[in-house]
């Protein structure tokens, strides 16, 4: 006998998940065709489980093929889909459609402060770079390497766990104004990394990367607008983060 | 085999980089930047004080912003305490400003051009008014007189005494 899963009521309208019509505005730069960047409106049917990326697949898969945007795991751990959603940055999917005002379009642009190169396509080397800089790996004095596990206690992980989730979706960078003027400081994400191996007990380079962030581009620039802490998709505390490499750097100063 | 083809990978630090993301400012190693940011913490609530201060005792104390004129001016400026007092606040005000300016003007200027044309005006502004500033605090003539060389209505009264 095989066993098959069929569904116990067969009625074919979706259960009971509401369903909606949507405007999608997207604004798209095609450097093929056109060498302007212009707006184009999609109006699709979605349903109430459906969230922004759904409605971007469903343009690209049904209505235009030519409609370009970078997504992984679409389930907001990769920080692939990073976007400007109704001018403020988010996932593409972690927001839900019904949350959002229907009754208008749904605005979609790329992240700003980065140079696009394709509808949501930017260019993260940038952002990428700054990252680099801060030198995200555990830095440690190789003569006194230990010959099991690097224990901590649960106190000094709690330290830096906020800054721990990180996925680099450029979200907190791209919504800095004072990244979109300067794009040559470092930005919330890559002063968010360096603050988790800053505060790691385990980390020894410390200093070095204090150094880098005391930089005319580092921490500095800072101003506390919160716009990062607001973007975030990982609920971190950035601003706080970047307050707290701030103090560290005038402790080690003065 | 071809194992002498070298593998080349864009890993980090491995000198692979378009030079096109590089950082153009050559990390510099004052404390330039942190003292900058200093300034503006520290001097930000002692305003708050001194300027408050000052205009609660120029506008409230006494007959009030009636009592406000040539002669209440030149005798606070009779005491080294309102000298100092307001030396600083023209010092600290003119520099906390001239920060916070400069920093608008890096913000919304995109030209290299326009940029050092502001950042020159504003400069040349601040010091000239800094100069001055200080220099009347300090050179002051409280008992002034007239043409005719009598001492003028509303000089603070220790002018009257001598």
């Amino acid at each position: 006998m095989t066993t098959t899963l069929e569904p116990t009521t067969n009625s074919g309208d979706a259960g009971a998940v509401e369903s909606f019509t949507v405007t999608m505005q997207v604004r798209r730069y095609q450097p093929e065709f056109r060498e302007d960047a212009y707006w184009e409106s999609w109006t699709v049917e979605m349903y109430g489980t459906d969230r922004v990326l759904d409605a971007l697949h469903k343009i690209k898969w049904e209505l235009d093929g030519t409609l370009t945007f970078r997504r992984s795991c679409a389930h907001g751990i990769c920080g692939s889909d990073a976007m400007r959603i109704n001018g403020v940055n988010r996932l593409a999917c972690k927001v839900l459609l019904k949350d959002l005002d229907l009754s208008k379009p749904v605005v979609v642009e790329p992240i700003k402060g980065l140079p696009v190169e394709k509808d949501m396509i930017v260019d993260m080397e940038p952002f990428f770079q700054s990252y680099r800089e801060i030198m995200p790996f555990l830095i440690a004095d190789e003569s006194r390497e230990p010959t099991r596990e690097r224990l901590q206690s649960p106190e000094a992980r709690e330290r830096f766990d906020d800054t721990t989730k990180c996925i680099l979706c450029a979200a907190c960078t791209s919504s800095c104004p004072v990244f979109w003027t300067d794009g040559q400081y470092f930005g919330p994400a890559a002063i968010v990394n360096a603050h988790r191996f800053i505060f790691d007990d385990r980390d020894e380079g410390g200093d070095m990367r204090l150094e880098v962030l005391n930089d005319k581009e580092g921490v500095w620039r800072c101003r506390t607008t919160f716009n990062c802490t607001e973007a975030c998709p990982r609920g971190i505390q950035v601003t706080k983060a970047i307050a707290e490499v701030k103090q560290a750097i005038l402790a080690r100063n003065i | 085999m071809t194992t002498q083809q070298q593998i080349h990978i864009a890993a980090p630090r491995s000198g692979d980089i378009d030079p096109k993301y590089i950082r153009s400012s050559a990390s510099s190693s004052s404390n330039w930047e942190m003292f900058k940011w200093l300034f503006m913490r520290i001097s930000g609530p002692i305003l708050l004080v001194l300027i408050f201060t000052h205009l609660f005792s120029n506008m409230m104390v006494g007959d009030g912003v009636q009592g406000l004129n040539f002669g209440l001016v030149a005798g606070k400026w009779a005491s080294p305490l309102w000298q100092i007092w307001d030396l600083v606040m023209l010092w600290l005000a003119m520099i906390h400003g001239t920060i916070g300016v400069g920093t608008i003007i890096d913000d919304y200027t995109s030209k290299d051009r326009t940029r050092v044309a502001f950042k020159v005006a504003l400069y040349l502004a601040s010091i000239t008014i800094v100069v001055l500033g200080t220099l009347v605090i300090f050179t002051f003539e409280p008992c002034m007189t007239d043409a005719a060389g009598n001492l003028l209505d509303n000089s603070p009264s220790f002018c009257f005494n001598q």
